[in-house]
């Protein structure tokens, strides 16, 4: 039941992705975009990590989609004319079936072994799921935590300074 | 599912399609786009992984690769729309103002 449900998620991300490149209008890309981004919050709640299916949702679906359609509708771009020249699109496709063709191979020969960590859904159930990534993000990873809060203020002063008209 | 090899070859999928819309595509945001499905399908490998080892680490990887790329989004969107004030268009086959 399981293998089925992950089958059709699976299947409507591929889909949905495969729009994502072969739509000429953008507006058609992003909403496809985001269906991708819904099936991937699926996985992760398949995979016991509610936390990261909802921030999926949040973060991914809602504030960085919202923000691009925002600029493609603000822009007012029209549809692609048509694609590169053919040499380039031709060596693009074949440059991403090569790398699909080397990792698939390289997964398949691979053997996976678990290290025994303790974090099993029992644990997950009894303490939640949020629970443990907030100890594990200000305990273990507090530093990277701080960084991110810096890169983040570096971010919000260059995206005012890049839109603004003057200095 | 038991085993996570199926998560991985949809990671892996879900990376190539990525990678050929970056190289086939010319519109700047839908090459944009297609670097966040790319940083996705490792997410999702990330969480796989985490799940297989019994282990967060991976997850809290996902958690700084979500904050970046809202960094990246702020800052390249930006990026667009100041390229679209001088030239009226965001294809990348116009952005050759560095070119020698």
């Amino acid at each position: 039941m399981e293998t089925l449900f992950f089958l059709i998620v699976a299947a409507i991300a591929v889909i949905s992705s495969l729009l994502v490149i072969t739509n000429k209008n953008p507006i058609n890309s992003a909403l496809s975009l985001i269906m991708t981004f819904f099936c991937l919050a699926t996985l992760y709640v398949l995979l016991e990590a509610p936390f990261m299916a909802a921030i999926q949702v949040i973060v991914y679906a809602g504030a960085i989609m919202v923000l691009i359609v925002f600029v493609i509708m603000l822009l007012n771009i029209r549809s692609e004319s048509g694609g590169r020249t053919t040499h380039a699109r031709f060596m693009g496709i074949a440059t991403g079936l090569l790398l699909l063709v080397l990792t698939v191979s390289l997964l398949a020969r691979s053997s996976l072994s678990t290290a025994g960590g303790n974090i099993n859904s029992a644990l997950i159930a009894k303490v939640g799921h949020t629970e443990l990534i907030g100890k594990s993000l200000f305990t273990d990873f507090l530093l990277p935590f701080e960084i991110t809060s810096i890169l983040l203020l570096a971010a919000i002063v260059g995206a005012v300074v890049l839109s603004k008209k003057k200095l | 599912m038991d085993s996570i090899h199926g998560y991985l070859t949809l990671g892996a999928i879900l990376f190539a399609i990525g990678t050929i819309g970056v190289l086939t595509r010319r519109n700047a945001i839908i090459i944009f786009m297609c670097v966040e499905l790319m940083l996705n399908a490792v997410n999702l490998t990330f969480i796989a992984f985490s799940k297989l080892h019994g282990n967060l680490d991976g997850q809290i990887f996902v958690f700084f690769v979500m904050t970046v790329a809202a960094a990246e989004a702020a800052v390249g969107l930006a990026l667009m729309i100041a390229f679209f004030k001088n030239r009226e268009s965001i294809d990348v086959e116009d952005m050759n103002l560095m070119k020698w």
